[in-house]
């Protein structure tokens, strides 16, 4: 069953609460930095591919402003399908391509080879080139130039890894892609706590505060084209959803209903957001069209529903429903006619959502009382778990699949964590201080920023 | 003591920020016997620095018992009620606890309360956030029943955002799977 309702009255006030918090949006919008995620590989793949990565001649004055070739190198071994050769068994270090000697490669065992350079190219830009070579075809696979602003250099750095990723696997890399999540500090258990919406890059650098609350804030979810962020927040001592835009930090209130306010997950085609509300009594799944304000209601049912995911191609909704006892998963068409349960195996299974090809779920599941992250492959309905913590929470597809990011708690601190989705390269991503936790990660940075 | 006067502050610190929601000062009404403890002096040997002071006794007035103390007092001091994970029921001591509550609020009809519904941290922060309100609204199911007015309760429900004990084991997480019954 499905009911459609035109929120009148909710849309003149929000249009008002609009303008207020766009004048508001500046306090809440700050970019000071922020303390770095710290990137530890707690487990590693014994095999991969080794590559060899020199350092980027640098053809300027005093030391070069970013050493590239060292977060290229980290970017591919964090993938655990790379061995990066360490440059003390380096024979040469080429900075053309004329001076590439393949046998200084073989010797080393190296099966691909990137070298560079850095120039100054005016006031705080500089020229980057690069090129990989197939050290046993003796051939170049790909050579690149970039342009870029000294703020630029990194991503530069993450696309170039995202190149030699893809050239020499096949697939796309996400080294250049940002992962957003939430910060709780407090300076004691019981002092006031303030949380964090964060952005950074999906090596932790260059992190920046989204929007900053003391109450919690919750539930970020990226646009599908990377630059809106809807979130929940409790700062109005209720849960309610908002849409921010990353770009100048203006945001809009989204939901505001009775009762709760949350899980909102955007469609596809970007255009609507599937949310969880009880405004109708209980919590219920709800398709909001951001355009025309348009509610439509598709679940009905006395249980708890919650935790929207769209399938990539739209057609479906997945979802947690306690309606058979316990929290499990359903998947939907998207216009609620159709329900089916698709897990059955474990006590608890929730927060669902898809992998980018569409194949398989990451999701929470528990047995013995263990909540850990896992797979459900969908056309074999297998359920692979992929962690051995207790305390998982909110896994997330990096944008090419490979590799899930999730929270867990680690020795009474709120961590993320990752592991590669074969469940063999596993990393740990901490604060210095305080707990993270809710990431996600964004989808594919589709414009060049230059 | 020192344990009460935690709590003491605690409450204090929670009536303090339901003024915030609000913005008008509010007073609990009910006795509370965590930061009433009349005999009890601070650590220094001096008057306790908060919570009601003891009341003096009357000459000639026996010991016992004071007129003016409400119904149910034992019970209406408890302001939380626990549940099982991933449950909403209420067992029969937590029962008791939201029917003088309940009988409270019919008593005193300008009163208004909000139920806070919260988690323990296991399982997904979304779920535990309809979960909570689901406690609330079986606090809420209980008064109503008894004759409480809809629009005198409010719901809220924190999910598992705001722990009361921040640890990750058994205990904490009974003490932190809750409804709070917060006077307007």
């Amino acid at each position: 069953m499905m009911t459609i309702t035109r929120v009148r009255a909710g849309l003149v006030s929000c249009r008002r609460r609009i303008a207020f918090l766009m004048l508001l949006a500046p306090l809440l919008w700050s970019a000071p930095a922020q303390a770095i995620l710290s990137i530890e590989i707690t487990q590693g793949a014994d095999v991969g591919i080794p590559i060899a990565i020199v350092p980027f001649a640098w053809q300027g004055q005093g030391k070069p402003p970013q050493d590239l070739a060292e977060i290229i190198s980290n970017d591919l071994v964090r993938s655990g399908r790379f061995i990066s050769i360490p440059r003390k068994d380096f024979v040469s270090f080429p900075k053309s391509e004329q001076e590439v000697v393949y046998k200084d490669w073989r010797v080393i065992k190296a099966e691909a080879l990137v070298i560079g350079t850095i120039t100054p190219a005016g006031p705080g830009r500089f020229d980057v080139q690069f090129r990989l070579f197939d050290v046993f075809k003796q051939a170049q696979l790909a050579g690149l130039r970039y342009t870029v602003s000294a703020s630029l250099l990194r991503t530069v750095a993450h696309q170039i890894a995202d190149v030699v990723y893809e050239k020499l696997t096949g697939e796309p890399g996400a080294f250049n892609t940002r992962i957003a999540y939430v910060t709780r500090e407090a300076a004691n258990p019981k002092a006031a706590a303030v949380y964090r919406l964060q952005i950074a890059d999906s090596d932790g650098h260059n992190p920046r505060t989204v929007v900053r609350s003391p109450e919690p804030l919750l539930s970020p979810a990226w646009s599908p084209d990377g630059k809106r962020i809807a979130y929940v927040s409790f700062e109005d001592k209720r849960s309610k959803v908002y849409i921010q835009n990353l770009a100048d930090g203006r945001r809009e209130l989204i939901a505001e209903f009775a009762g709760i306010n949350s899980a909102p997950a955007w469609s596809p085609d970007g255009r609507r957001l599937a949310l969880a509300l009880s405004r109708d009594g209980n919590a219920e799944i709800y398709v909001l069209d951001l355009q025309t304000r348009r509610l439509q209601r598709l679940t009905s049912d006395p249980a708890i529903d919650t935790e929207p995911s769209w399938s990539p191609d739209g057609r479906y909704i997945v979802f947690t429903s306690d309606r058979a006892g316990r929290p499990q998963i359903y998947r939907m068409t998207a216009d609620g006619r159709q329900t089916e349960r698709l897990t059955f195996e474990g006590e608890y299974n929730a927060r669902a959502s898809y992998s980018p090809d569409g194949r398989m779920l990451t999701l929470v599941s528990a047995q013995q009382g263990r909540f850990r992250v896992a797979t459900l492959q969908l056309d074999s309905g297998a359920l692979q778990v992929l962690t051995d913590t207790a305390l998982d929470e909110s896994p997330t597809f990096a944008p090419n699949g490979r590799i899930i990011l999730y929270a867990t708690e680690v020795r009474g601190r709120g961590v993320l964590a990752s592991v590669s989705s074969d469940g063999r390269v596993r990393q740990l991503y901490r604060l210095e201080e305080g707990d993270v936790r809710e990431p996600a990660w964004s989808p594919y940075n589709r414009e060049l920023q230059y | 003591m020192q344990r009460k006067l935690g709590l003491g502050v605690l409450l204090l610190a929670a009536v303090w920020l339901a003024g915030c929601a609000t913005g008008t000062t509010t007073q609990a009404p009910v006795e509370d016997r965590s930061t009433a403890a009349p005999a009890e002096t601070a650590p220094d040997g001096g008057q306790p620095d908060m919570g009601p002071q003891a009341l003096p006794q009357d000459d000639g007035v026996p010991s016992g018992a004071l007129p003016g103390t409400v119904p149910d007092a034992d019970l209406l001091a408890k302001r939380r009620v626990h549940f099982a994970f991933d449950s909403s029921a209420l067992d029969e001591e937590n029962r008791r606890i939201v029917e003088a509550h309940a009988r409270y609020l019919v008593a005193n009809p300008t009163l208004t309360v909000t139920l806070e519904g919260h988690c323990d941290e296991r399982g997904t922060r979304e779920y535990n956030l309809a979960l909570g309100e689901r406690r609330a609204q079986s606090v809420e199911r209980v008064m109503r029943v008894l004759g409480v007015s809809a629009n005198r309760i409010r719901l809220v429900s924190y999910g598992e955002e705001k722990p009361l004990a921040p640890e990750h084991n058994e205990s904490a997480w009974a003490l932190n799977r809750r409804v709070e019954i917060v006077y307007k």
